[in-house]
């Protein structure tokens, strides 16, 4: 019995390796609809939309398999095609940290679903709201604004910087620690 | 249990097995003459092996079973039997290498007979892998017969074609047994596989090297046809799609070109354009749905419309939320794209 304790142990500290993140693959609906109401107004304080209640963001926030979903739907979706692999042509760069309508996860989803005036079309028919989180979170991670942890590590294109999980993370970026 | 009742169970036993043999998708019953060289090349090396194998065994078993000599006088040299047991050593040794260098040989000369079954090959049929089904191009000098399909693959009976294997993803292997090997398909790399079948007929293939979630349901058809067959097929795939007849079909066109579909699927003469997906234009025409996933009817697409990922969980096509009447028009619209 002392001899197989330790064994039985050690057995369940290799199976807990097992565990993997779940690859959530269908739409949440009992989470929130994603459905907000359309905004009425362009202009927005401090360039920030008010968040809603809706609690999708921190599930596709840190989520790496998420994040590598967004990964390939901003080229299927061509957003490659006005934005470039994130360093901007028609439309603004998105690996820099200068957001004209703010750098939140919620603030990015609205403007992918609901488009911005000076260009950026709205994509609210045409992408499933899941996948429109699936983009803002990678988004983020562009600007290195995602945990290394769950970053895209994958680039399948030449891309004008390393993989997402090897950006200097944002939020220390220029201070000294 | 009697010995005619263990007679009947081993018999069984064989032809179950032997039965796993044939059917459409092995590679044990070749259609073509590429197959034919490879299940020669494996019938001929088993059997040769096999041979090999009982020798050796034969020649540990028999010294084994029999009584041992009594041991002589380490001290005394017997020079002939030394010599004799020299000699048999020498010509296992070159028994090996000359089976070795002949079986090397054999299979090089085979390779040569499959590098040379489409050198002349008058169609070229472009064939890339994406996680998890199969993009189908027919070359053509004139762009506006070039044919974009997916995961069918239809050829003429009886003549070579050429296959340009590629991949946009991750590696994957095209392998259709009844009528070649496998060949992997590499992103960034053109990769060419030759094939001929000899008679008109639907032969399976399979992704044969692992590529993620979906791997299992990742497979493909060649259907071989007789020229002529093969002919107006193409024509009729050149066709863009079909307009809709019924209002509901009509409105399903509508929803389909508004609704995410657009975003990633192509239909012929209308303004979805994508090609990260399937190609629709003639989706009714298809045998099956997703890769084999599911055999083609009007109950299936709508299946698999409302909830691939139940179907093919992490399947690269989204869960898109309609209504019944929506999914029901979508439907009816998609069930006319002969
Ligand atoms: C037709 C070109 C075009 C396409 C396609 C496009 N964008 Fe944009 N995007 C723009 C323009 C132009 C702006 C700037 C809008 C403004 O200043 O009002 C913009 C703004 C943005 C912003 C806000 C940036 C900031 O600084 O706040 C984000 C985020 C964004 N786009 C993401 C996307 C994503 C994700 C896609 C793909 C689904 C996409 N865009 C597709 C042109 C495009
Ligand atoms: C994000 C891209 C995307 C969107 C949006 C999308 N699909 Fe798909 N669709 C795919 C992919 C990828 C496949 C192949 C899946 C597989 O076999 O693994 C597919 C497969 C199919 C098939 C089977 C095709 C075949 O040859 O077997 C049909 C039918 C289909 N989709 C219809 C639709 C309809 C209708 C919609 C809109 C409600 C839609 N798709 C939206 C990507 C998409
Ligand atoms: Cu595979």
């Amino acid at each position: 019995m002392n001899r197989c304790l330790p064994c039985l142990l050690s057995a369940m500290l290799v199976l807990a390796a097992c565990q993997r993140e779940e690859r959530e693959t269908r739409p949440q609906s009992a989470l929130g609809s994603g459905d907000q109401p359309a905004a009425v107004t362009a202009l927005e304080p401090g360039g920030q939309r008010p968040t809603s209640s809706d609690n999708k963001a921190g599930v596709f926030e840190a989520n790496a398999f998420h994040l590598s979903e967004g990964k390939r739907l901003f080229n299927w979706f061509n957003c490659s095609g006005c934005h470039a692999n994130g360093g901007g042509g028609m439309g603004p760069a998105l690996m820099d940290q200068k957001w004209l309508y703010g750098s939140s996860i919620e603030s990015i989803h609205a403007t992918i679903r609901d488009g911005r005036p000076n260009g950026m079309p709205s994509f609210r028919d045409t992408i499933p709201d899941d996948q429109i989180w699936e983009l803002a979170a990678f988004v983020r991670a562009l600007s290195g604004n995602a945990p290394s942890s769950a970053a895209p590590g994958r680039d399948d294109d030449m891309m004008p910087h390393p993989s997402e999980n090897r950006l200097p993370d944002a939020a220390t970026l220029g201070k000294s620690p | 249990m009697s010995r005619g009742v263990w007679t009947m169970c081993w018999c069984t036993a064989c032809i179950l097995l032997l039965a796993g043999c044939s059917g459409w998708q092995s590679a044990l019953d070749p259609k073509g003459p590429a197959a034919n060289e490879l299940a020669w090349l494996i019938w001929f090396f088993t059997a040769l092996c096999t041979v090999v194998w009982l020798l050796v065994m034969a020649v540990l078993i028999v010294p084994l079973a029999r009584r041992p000599a009594p041991v002589g006088d380490p001290l005394v040299l017997d020079a002939a039997a030394e010599r004799s047991k020299m000699r048999i050593v020498v010509a296992a040794l070159a028994a090996t290498a000359l089976i070795l260098v002949g079986l090397t040989l054999l299979s090089y000369f085979a390779n040569r007979t499959l590098a040379a079954i489409g050198s002349d090959a008058a169609l070229t049929i472009r064939v890339t892998g994406h996680q998890w089904w199969w993009e189908v191009r027919y070359e053509n000098d004139q762009p506006n017969r070039i044919l974009t399909t997916a995961n069918e693959i239809h050829i003429p009976a009886g003549e070579p074609v050429r296959l340009v294997v590629t991949s946009t993803d991750v590696i994957h292997s095209f392998w259709v047994p009844n009528l070649s090997g496998k060949l992997d398909v590499i992103p960034g790399h053109e990769n060419v596989l030759d094939l001929k079948a000899d008679k008109p007929g639907v032969y399976r293939g399979q992704c044969a090297e692992f590529c993620g979630a979906q791997h299992a349901n990742m497979s493909t058809f060649i259907i071989a046809e007789p020229r002529p067959v093969f002919d107006a097929w193409l024509n009729d795939q050149l066709r863009p799609a079909a307009a809709p007849v019924s209002a509901e079909a009509k409105t399903g066109h509508d929803l389909f070109l508004k609704r995410p579909c657009v975003m990633c699927h192509k239909i012929g003469g209308t303004i979805a354009g994508g090609t990260v997906a399937p190609n629709l234009t003639h989706i009714a025409s298809r045998q099956t749905l997703a890769a084999g996933t599911l055999t083609m009817s009007r109950g299936n697409l709508a299946a698999w419309i409302a909830n691939p990922q139940g179907i093919k969980p992490g399947a690269h096509m989204p869960v898109v939320r309609l209504d019944g009447d929506e999914l029901n028009a979508i439907v009816a619209y998609l069930e006319g794209l002969k």
